[in-house]
């Protein structure tokens, strides 16, 4: 049982903030995802929850005690590291029993805890190896066991599955998410920059950019309803595609003239009084499809990638706007060089003003 | 000045020499494989097969000539008389399992062999995980890596004076009279008590090799991935089980290094002992007998038996040493 609560919480190296107004409740159970680009400060946030780096600012409570000077081993937490950080010199068994030999535990209870721990994780058959002799998958999973025999209130993942090749990745996510799955009340945070990781493992993301939070929600919240441009652009792959415009038509259903010369029909409701403010448009490629009439955009297509289950399609550039991209489903050969129109459901169109949704206003 | 001249000429010759000789039988390799023409990759395989061999010849030569060569007729010495004349067979050899001198150096040397090697090692452990702790750290560390840089008998003439004794009633200029005096004790000739003397000896060395230990094994620190530490950290390991259960078996293999390392330089110890007490007083050493017998009693085959002795001793620990530094490095 830990409830996290992070207020004002803010990091400064001597001058610069590195970190600032960061407020964040975190439930008992909740597994949540730090995303953001790298240097975003998602690993310097986690380390301060851990305590491995001082809190400059704000308060940090777990179940409401305060935490900014508790030292980490006593917090309550355990922390998985990218590099494993494996003792090189103690077996897998020493690895997984050195905290509770430091807190000294019966040797019986000792045992316990880590031959429980090894049979969860499938790590039994190797608990008299050193870390070197094991492979990388299962190095991680010893870091992940050294974790559970502490049995922590909150488990905090740095990074844990970057060292990874691609097939162990997928495995060993789904082994994570199982093991949340068994342990309903325990609290995780998991730092990763990938955003198939964060979506797919999260209750919550945190989305992370130039010291603050973008936006807290559930992975498909951040999908379907992003804050910001930053939220929308980051969650999604292609990005989505922003289309500068002016909005014509205000209520229910909002129509943006772009700049391209289309036009946009968005349900974001607008106000009267909104009737010629400059927005962005922003749509996702998937959320493309060919144009009978009216159109969104209209350009040549400049490269195509055939995926087999979808087509990518990217449209040469005009002027000084973004690239546009467009993912049409299935097979779409010879598109090369044509001139396509592309229109979307207006549920599907975003409208963003100054870089924030007119959703949250 | 002219001895300065001299010196430096030596080196611009040795120096040049070398280059030249490099440059020279490079230049004449490539002479004789071109690379180019119809033979070009026989050519060029060829002579990077006599290359190493062409630069590793000076090396070789030197080797031999001054370890290998004089090692076989060290050999040959310590089964000769006194003068390399006769033929004795072991009678050198017999002699010294007997002799009282020998096995007191026997004995000292393997006191200097326990005491100097682990109070380094230990003291460059602790100086090189305080050092990385402070912010003068690295004023620390220079000052204690300070006494590599000075010669074994310089330290000699430094620590007579911390030893030194004056009569009662005088001035005592010996740092260590000087304590005792003002505790309120009796000055005392340090260097003439049997037992305390060697050990009073052996710190001269513990403070040469202190920094040597601290510079390498504050090397092996930094390279302990800072994640295992931090790791620790939040198992809940105290600053002391850190060193010593985290990080210190991580260094093991640089230790043992450091460790056999001062190991050599103690079975080779001379100088100190000849500077400071030359052997007397129960201090005798198996270098400063050897040295001894060469030199005042004009008998070779007795010092090479010694000599031989040092070797036989130095070898294992060489060997074993070079095995391990290897490993270190891959």
């Amino acid at each position: 049982m830990a409830d996290l609560k992070l207020v004002n919480v803010e990091k400064a190296y001597g001058e610069v903030k590195v970190l600032r107004n960061i407020n964040l409740d975190i439930k008992t159970g909740e597994l949540i995802v730090f995303v953001g680009p790298s240097g975003c400060g998602k690993s310097t946030l986690l380390r301060m929850i851990a305590g491995l780096e001082r809190i400059t600012g704000g308060e940090f409570t777990i179940d409401g005690v305060k935490m900014n000077d508790v030292p980490p081993a006593q917090r309550g937490i355990a922390m998985v590291f990218q590099s494993y950080a494996l003792y090189p010199h103690m077996t897998v068994r020493d690895n997984m029993a050195f905290a509770l030999k430091i807190a000294k535990k019966s040797a019986a209870e000792i045992s316990a805890a880590v031959d429980k721990a090894a049979k969860i994780l499938q790590l039994t058959p190797y608990l008299d190896r050193l870390p070197k002799a094991l492979s990388g998958g299962q190095r991680q999973r010893v870091a992940i066991g050294r974790a559970i025999v502490r049995d922590p209130k909150v488990y905090l993942f740095d990074e844990p599955l970057s060292n990874l090749d691609a097939a162990l990745r997928v495995a060993t996510r789904i082994e994570i998410a199982q093991l949340k799955e068994q342990m309903p009340n325990s609290t995780m945070i998991y730092v990763t920059h990938d955003q198939v990781e964060a979506m797919t493992l999260a209750s919550r993301i945190v989305v992370l950019a130039g010291g603050g939070i973008s936006q807290v929600g559930t992975p498909l919240d951040l999908y379907e309803r992003p804050e910001n441009e930053f939220v929308a652009q980051f969650i999604g792959s292609p990005a989505m595609n922003l289309l500068p415009g002016e909005v014509v038509e205000t209520g229910e259903t909002t129509v943006v003239r772009l700049e391209n010369g289309g036009v946009a029909r968005s349900r974001v409701p607008t106000m009267a009084t909104d009737k010629g403010m400059k927005v962005n448009i922003g749509v996702r490629p998937e959320d493309l499809v060919a144009a009978t009439g009216e159109a969104i955009f209209t350009g040549e297509v400049e490269i195509t990638e055939a995926l087999g289950e979808v087509t990518l399609l990217y449209f040469k550039r005009q002027g000084e706007a973004a690239q546009v991209v467009a993912k049409l489903p299935g097979i779409h050969a010879g598109l090369r060089h044509k001139s396509v129109s592309l229109t979307a459901a207006p549920e599907k169109v975003h409208v963003f003003a100054n870089g924030r949704s007119l959703l949250y206003r | 000045m002219e001895q300065f001249f001299g010196a430096a000429t030596t080196i611009v010759i040795g120096v040049g020499g070398c280059l030249l000789y490099f440059f020279l039988t490079n230049l004449l390799l490539d002479r004789i494989f071109p690379a180019s023409g119809p033979d070009i990759s026989r050519n060029i395989n060829r002579a990077n097969a006599i290359r190493p061999w062409l630069f590793l010849f000076p090396a070789l030569v030197l080797l031999a000539l001054y370890l290998v060569y004089p090692l076989f007729w060290s050999v040959y010495l310590s089964v000769m008389d006194a003068n390399g004349r006769e033929f004795v067979g072991l009678y050198n050899y017999q002699w010294m399992v007997s002799d009282p001198k020998f096995l007191e150096s026997m004995r000292n040397n393997i006191l200097w062999l326990i005491v100097v090697p682990a109070f380094s090692t230990f003291f460059g452990l602790v100086a090189a995980a305080l050092t990385d702790r402070i912010r003068w750290g690295n004023f620390a560390k220079a000052m204690i890596f300070m006494p590599m840089a000075i010669s074994f008998v310089g330290a000699s003439v430094i620590w007579k004076f911390v030893y030194d004794f004056r009569p009662e009633g005088q001035n005592q200029i010996g740092l260590l009279n000087a304590i005792v005096e003002a505790f309120g004790g009796t000055p005392e000739t340090w260097l003439t008590h049997e037992i305390v003397n060697s050990f009073l000896l052996m710190v001269v060395l513990i403070w040469i090799q202190t920094g040597f230990a601290m510079v390498i094994l504050s090397a092996a620190l930094r390279g302990i991935p800072e994640e295992t530490v931090e790791a620790a950290i939040l198992d809940g390991a105290s600053p002391l089980q850190l060193f010593f259960k985290i990080k210190v078996p991580q260094i093991w293999g640089t230790i043992l290094v450091v460790w056999t390392t001062i190991t050599i330089t103690v079975l080779k110890v001379f100088d100190i002992v000849l500077a400071m007490t030359n052997g007397q007083w129960g201090t005798q050493v198996l270098g400063n007998y050897m040295y001894d017998w060469l030199v005042r009693g004009q008998d070779s085959g007795r010092a090479s038996a010694i000599a031989i002795v040092i070797m036989l001793l130095v070898l294992p620990i060489m060997i074993w040493n070079i095995r391990n530094a290897r490993r270190e490095m891959r």
